[in-house]
This record gives C-alpha cells, sequence and structure tokens, in this order.
C-alpha cells in the first residue's frame, strides 16, 4: 500500500492485489483503511522515483520501436508499426514485453490504432470482437476527463463510450465541455493524436539480437564492429559520415548499458570505430558487466553529415592532419570529451574571463589577436582562480606596492608597472561587488614577475582595498 | 657490419636498427634556440627528442612554464600540452599569456587529466602521433612510474615519431631519465624598460645533462618579436623615484588596455 497527503488526508494511492480483495481502493483515507485492516502495511509514496522509474522503462522499451512516449503516472506509448515482424507477430512482441518487464511490474497492454485507445483499452479491458466495437464499450471514465464532467456524464445516463459517439458533437462540448468531445474525438480516432517519442529519432540505427544472452566481453565488442561495419556500409552509400555514435547494450535482465563514441570529423571508418570502442570499453570507470549476458545490441548514428568518398591511402603516412584529429578523438574517448581542450578567447577585460577552454572535439575556433609588438608579455603565463590574498604594505594609495607577502615568504618589489585600470563595465555598479581593479606587474628582487591587483578604488569603494595575486609571468 | 665504428652510441644505434626494435629516423637539425653559445652546447634543441625542464627552485613554476612555451615557439607546429587536472586547479594555463610569449593558443591542445599516470599514458600517445610538433608533459613532484622506463618510452616514441618531448618537472629532483638534455630555469631580474617597469622575460639557464657532453650555464632573455633568446646585457637600472608623480583620475577608469607605463 501507498499512501501520501492528498486534500488535506492521508490517503492511499496505490494498493497491491491483495489489499483489492480485502475492499481497499486507492482514494480511500487512511484512517478509513486502517479502521477496515488494522495491520495494513503502508509506505510513502514517492512520485519523483515513479517518474524515473518511468523514464528507464522508456529507455528499456525501446528495444521493442524506436518511437517510445512515457505516459505519465504509469504507462509506455510504443508505436510499434513496422516493428512486429522482428518478433515475429504483435502478440509475440507483446509476450516479450510482458515477460521482462512482468518481472517485478504488474503489466497491462493492449494493441490499438491510436495511442488514446491503447491508453484506454490497456486500462480497460472489454471483450469485442474488433477495436471500434471495444472502444464503444468502453466506460466513459476512459476518456479521462476532469471528476465533474465525468460525474455529469454519468447523471446524463451516458455511461459508454458508444453512447457518445453517435450523439452530435456541438451539444456534448456544450454541455460537458470542449474536452469531452476533444477526448472523444481522439479515442475514436476523428482527431489527429500522435506519439512525441522520448528521444529522438537517430539518422541511422541498426540493431541484433541474440537467440541466447551473450556473456562474453569481446563477443559483445565483435557483434557491435559488425553493426559498426554494416552502418559503414550505409553511410558510405549516402556518401555520409557521423560524428557520433551511440551505442546501447540491453541485459538479458532489463539493465542498459550506453556507449557513445564521438569523433572530431564525421567518419565511418569501422576500424577506427572498432580501436575507438575499445577505448572506450577499456576506460569505463565500472567494468562491462555482462551479467547472464546482453540478447540485444543497438548502434545508432544520431546525426550523419556529408562525407565525400575517400580513396585508399596510397601513402602509408596518411594526410596531414588526419594523425592529429585521430590523436584527439582517442584522447577524447580515453580521457572524456571535457578534458582535452581548446583555448577560445573572449572579449572581456576581466581577466578571468578573456579565455573560454572548450572540448577540442567541438567544431569551435577562433583567432587570437597578435599581441602588441616591442611590448614585454602583459598577462601572464599561469593565472590564480581564484586570485590568492596577498598582505601588502603599500606606501601611498594608487602608487604600486613596495613589499609584499605571499605564502608566507616576504617579495621586496623592485620593478613596476600600472596600474592598468580594469572597472566593472559601465552597466554594473561597483557597488553590486564588481570593483574596480587596479593591476601591477611588479618584478621582486629575486627576479619574479607577478600581476597583482588591488580590489576597490581607495576611499570611495573600499576603505582598506585588499591586494591579490593573479598571476605570475614568466 | 658497421658496428666497428668507435663510437659507442653509434654501434648501439645501428644494433637496434638491426634487431628492428624501433625505426629510428635520422637525427633532424634542431630548432635552436637562436643564440650561438648554447646552440653549440646543447645540440640545438634537437627535434624528435625527449627533454627535460626543472625550475630551479620549487616556488618559480611560471619560469619554467614560460620556458617550456618559448621552446615550444622555437619548434613550431601544433603544442600538445597535457598536464593533471590539480595542476590546472590551482594555477591554470592563461591564454593571452601564452599569446604574449608567442605561442599562438589556436596551435594549442590542452589536456587536463585527471592523474599523473592519466599524464604518462597520454604522454605516450601524443608522441606517436606524428603531426604533433612539441608535446609538453608537465608533472608534478615525483610521480610513481616516472622512471627511466617512462623516460625510455617517451624518448623511443619521440625518435620514432619525430614530436618533440618537453617533460617539465614541477617541484622535483632531477633522477636518472633517458632525457636528450636536462635543463634547469630560474627567473631572474629583467632588464628594466623606461619607468623601470618590468620588461622582457629572463632566465638563468643551466644545462645539467646533455647526452653530447656539453654544460653551462647562461643569462637569457626571451625576445617574444623575433622569437629567439639573447645574451641578457644589464643598463644601468633607473634609479627609483619616491612617490607618484601622475595620479590616476578615481572617477572613471584609465583609457582601455593599452599599456601603460607610469614613472615611478
Amino acid at each position: 500500500m501507498l499512501v501520501a497527503t492528498e486534500r488535506n488526508a492521508r490517503r492511499l494511492t496505490a494498493a497491491c492485489p491483495q489489499a483489492l480483495k480485502l475492499g481497499l481502493a486507492a482514494g480511500m483515507t487512511l484512517a478509513d483503511a486502517l479502521a477496515r485492516v488494522p495491520d495494513l502495511c503502508v509506505e510513502e509514496a514517492d512520485p519523483a522515483a515513479d517518474a524515473r522509474l518511468l523514464l528507464h522503462l522508456s529507455d528499456l522499451a525501446l528495444r521493442w520501436s524506436p518511437i517510445v512516449q512515457p505516459d505519465p503516472p504509469d504507462g509506455l506509448l510504443i508505436d510499434i508499426a513496422g516493428c512486429t515482424h522482428l518478433f515475429g507477430s504483435e502478440a509475440a512482441l507483446a509476450a516479450d514485453a510482458v515477460a521482462l518487464l512482468g518481472r517485478n511490474l504488474a503489466v497491462r497492454h493492449a494493441f490499438a490504432s491510436t495511442p488514446s485507445a491503447a491508453h484506454a483499452l490497456a486500462r480497460f479491458p472489454v471483450q469485442a470482437s474488433c477495436e471500434m466495437q471495444a472502444i464503444r464499450r468502453l466506460p466513459v471514465a476512459a476518456l479521462r476527463l476532469p471528476v465533474e464532467a465525468e460525474t455529469a456524464l454519468r447523471r446524463a445516463g451516458l455511461k459508454h463510450v458508444g453512447d457518445l459517439a453517435d450523439r452530435p458533437t456541438m451539444p456534448l462540448s456544450a454541455r460537458f465541455g470542449k474536452q469531452a468531445t476533444h477526448a472523444l474525438d481522439r479515442l475514436l480516432g476523428r482527431a489527429d493524436s500522435r506519439l512525441s517519442p522520448r528521444r529522438p529519432l537517430p539518422a541511422l540505427h541498426f540493431a541484433r539480437r541474440f537467440a541466447e544472452p551473450i556473456a562474453h566481453v569481446d563477443s559483445v565488442l565483435g557483434a557491435v564492429d559488425g553493426l559498426a561495419a554494416k552502418a559503414s556500409r550505409v553511410l558510405e552509400q549516402r556518401h555520409q559520415g557521423g560524428r557520433s555514435f551511440a551505442i546501447r547494450l540491453y541485459r538479458s535482465d532489463g539493465e542498459l548499458r550506453d556507449l557513445t563514441i564521438e569523433t572530431g570529423r564525421p567518419t565511418r571508418d569501422p576500424a577506427l570505430l572498432a580501436r575507438l570502442l575499445r577505448e572506450r570499453v577499456e576506460a569505463l570507470a565500472d567494468p562491462l558487466d555482462p551479467g547472464f549476458g546482453f540478447d540485444l545490441i543497438r548502434f545508432a548514428v544520431p546525426a550523419t553529415e556529408p562525407l565525400g568518398l575517400l580513396q585508399a591511402d596510397l601513402e602509408a603516412r596518411g594526410r596531414q592532419g588526419e594523425a592529429l584529429s585521430a590523436l584527439v578523438d582517442r584522447l577524447s574517448v580515453r580521457h572524456g570529451r571535457e578534458r582535452i581542450r581548446r583555448l577560445l578567447p573572449v572579449e572581456s577585460h576581466v581577466p578571468e574571463r578573456a579565455v573560454r577552454s572548450v572540448p577540442a572535439l567541438g567544431e569551435a575556433r577562433a583567432e587570437w589577436p597578435p599581441p602588441p609588438t616591442g611590448e614585454p608579455p602583459l598577462r601572464p603565463i599561469c593565472l590564480f582562480d581564484p586570485p590568492q590574498p596577498i598582505i601588502v604594505m603599500a606606501e601611498v594609495p594608487d602608487a604600486p606596492p613596495r613589499r609584499f607577502i605571499w605564502r608566507g615568504v616576504n617579495h621586496i618589489v623592485v620593478r613596476a608597472e600600472g596600474p592598468e585600470r580594469i572597472a566593472a563595465p559601465w552597466w554594473q555598479k561597483a557597488s553590486e561587488g564588481r570593483p574596480t581593479r587596479d593591476y601591477y606587474r611588479v618584478e621582486d628582487e629575486a627576479g619574479r614577475r607577478f600581476w597583482l591587483f588591488r580590489r576597490g578604488l581607495t576611499g570611495r569603494e573600499a576603505a582598506h582595498p585588499s591586494w591579490y595575486l593573479h598571476g605570475l609571468f614568466a | 657490419m658497421h658496428a666497428e665504428t668507435d663510437d659507442p652510441r653509434e654501434r648501439i644505434r645501428h644494433l637496434l636498427r638491426l634487431a628492428g626494435a624501433v625505426p629510428l629516423r635520422e637525427r633532424s637539425a634542431g630548432a635552436g634556440f637562436g643564440h650561438a653559445g648554447i646552440d653549440a652546447a646543447s645540440g640545438a634543441l634537437e627535434r624528435g627528442q625527449l627533454h627535460e625542464l626543472f625550475p630551479a627552485s620549487a616556488d618559480d613554476p611560471a619560469g619554467a612554464a614560460g620556458f617550456a612555451a618559448m621552446l615550444c615557439r622555437r619548434l613550431g607546429g601544433t603544442c600538445v600540452w597535457l598536464r593533471e587536472a590539480k595542476a590546472e586547479r590551482q594555477l591554470q594555463l592563461f591564454g593571452p599569456g601564452l599569446s604574449g610569449i608567442g605561442l599562438d593558443p589556436e596551435n594549442l591542445l590542452l589536456g587536463v587529466l585527471p592523474d599523473a599516470d592519466a599524464v604518462l599514458r597520454a604522454g605516450a600517445d601524443v608522441l606517436r602521433c606524428p603531426d604533433v610538433g612539441v608535446a609538453v608533459i608537465e608533472l608534478w613532484r615525483n610521480p610513481r612510474n616516472l622512471g627511466l622506463t617512462a623516460t625510455r618510452r617517451f624518448q623511443l616514441a619521440a625518435e620514432a615519431s619525430g614530436v618533440t618531448a618537453l617533460l617539465l618537472r614541477m617541484e622535483a629532483e632531477p633522477s636518472a631519465s633517458a632525457a636528450a638534455t636536462r635543463w634547469s630555469v630560474r627567473s631572474i631580474a629583467s632588464r628594466a624598460l623606461e619607468g623601470n617597469a618590468p620588461g622582457r622575460p629572463a632566465f638563468e639557464l643551466e644545462l645539467l645533462k646533455h647526452r653530447g657532453g656539453g654544460r653551462g650555464s647562461w643569462r637569457l632573455e626571451w625576445d617574444r618579436d623575433s622569437a629567439s633568446f639573447r645574451d641578457l646585457q644589464h643598463t644601468h637600472d633607473h634609479a627609483a623615484l619616491p612617490g607618484a608623480v601622475v595620479s590616476v583620475p578615481a572617477d572613471r577608469a584609465v583609457a582601455d588596455v593599452v599599456p601603460f607605463r607610469k614613472a615611478g
């Protein structure tokens, strides 16, 4: 039994079959239920966990069809058009689904030509010879109307969907609301209703199903290679390549493992994919645990890009730049795409925002402005983030410090240049936490060069401005 | 049999070639330092070799990092800089600063890896890629797996692919390694610009080891515009005048980021 607080009372939200037999039902208050069955076992309902489970199940359901829509709170809508032959028949597909999902869930299913009808028929099973007849025999509750509208329909003696279907629409909509007629149209297939799949459809996808689950990792990888080769042939025919490849392994006990390979340029080279795949598997934090084995592998190319026909290499060395791009792919796959980066300039005077580091796999490139000629480096090679506080003995306000202490070491300033004033943009006031900074390039007596700044203008923004070390020069 | 040559190094190279262990390349000309004295003593920064750089003191990492960036500029090509995430968190490599030294960040790939072992592994990968110009492998302290074997592996990979490897050893003491040269870098006082402003990056560079035998020590400065090292010649120090001469306006920002040299 699950309970939650609804309308100021502790109510049952779900009941197990045994409880239903005892006459309990969802919607009852907990006090009533306890009065009937004193030794009731209840748990707090957790809708968030239910939603997560539903999303997981919808991922799992991709094994039956690529178009799956989670139907909260407790349903999955699967578009099986064109998928049934893979399993033999509709009934075989359903049996497969019930067998997999039914291990620890109570499962009901129905086939229908519209999502609404399937939804209703799964929840209100009726005996009928054809789909239309079944829909007409559905109770009005199948329309999923607000309680008031449903009660009104029942009071008017309209108990079944068929009673409504024969009547003209206008009076129905006038009396019971537009919602009622819309729901009716959707159920009867008169209005357009479609699924919005949870995952965008990949441009290409391939699957391999095994009669017996395979538990040997090398065999699994070999099977993935086979799919990659298949994908590569199709891509070649289309003069296309992919930059990311999603592999999903379905374990026979309902677990999923996802592997993604990304490359810097579009590719369709099965040998390269095979190598990257092995590196990806090697780099997994927890190893690819086959458990009782994988029984289905899907290989998807989420998006394709044009890639011309390639002539086989005559030279052993390969084309210029290709080795570098392959290196970036390798390192990114092995260590993670966020770890191999490129630095891009950003138009900002605030030093810590002047650089953006982006994954090297991405497209982003930008030209760096050339440094001014005839000057020493005006920016440090290493930057502290956040800046390090230092203790400074400045002799006069608005002058470089004479002496400062950083990490307990005293530095005597011999040379200094500055200030270079970096103020907050005019649309931000200094009082809003971004005081003006005065930067100084200084050199100490040991010959080290530092980049210091004073935070806040003396007397205006801060009574006693604090000093920071922001970077080190070569 | 050529093995009767007198030079033992040549003999070893020949034996290795016979064994087919490494496809040895003929040594290519070094990129050089743009400084005759150093080039003569150190083999002019040979490409396809492993060079080790040590900061002379543990609290001066920027000097050695800057020196590595300058060597990357001299060597040219794509630079792959590998470092540990810990180092990048504490002291990030700053694009505008690299650009100020003359290394265009556009030619830089930065690998920020979780630990020293990952850096070593990635380093071996990078050194095998012939399209890379320089690989900077930055390691802090003394990683357990960095020894003669690891450096030998780097050296062989560098020789095979022609990629120059710079092993930047922060806060570390030199230990046995297969590097071709070993340098110690210390920041020293620069030649002051007008107004006693800090000048171009200046170093004391010491050649600790060279397989060819040379040793030496030089005081240099880096000229970004000609991308070369020069002897540091001290001009007379400008006597520091006490006190500020021009005060800075308090109510507005001083014009842009145009370098502004204040006397005093």
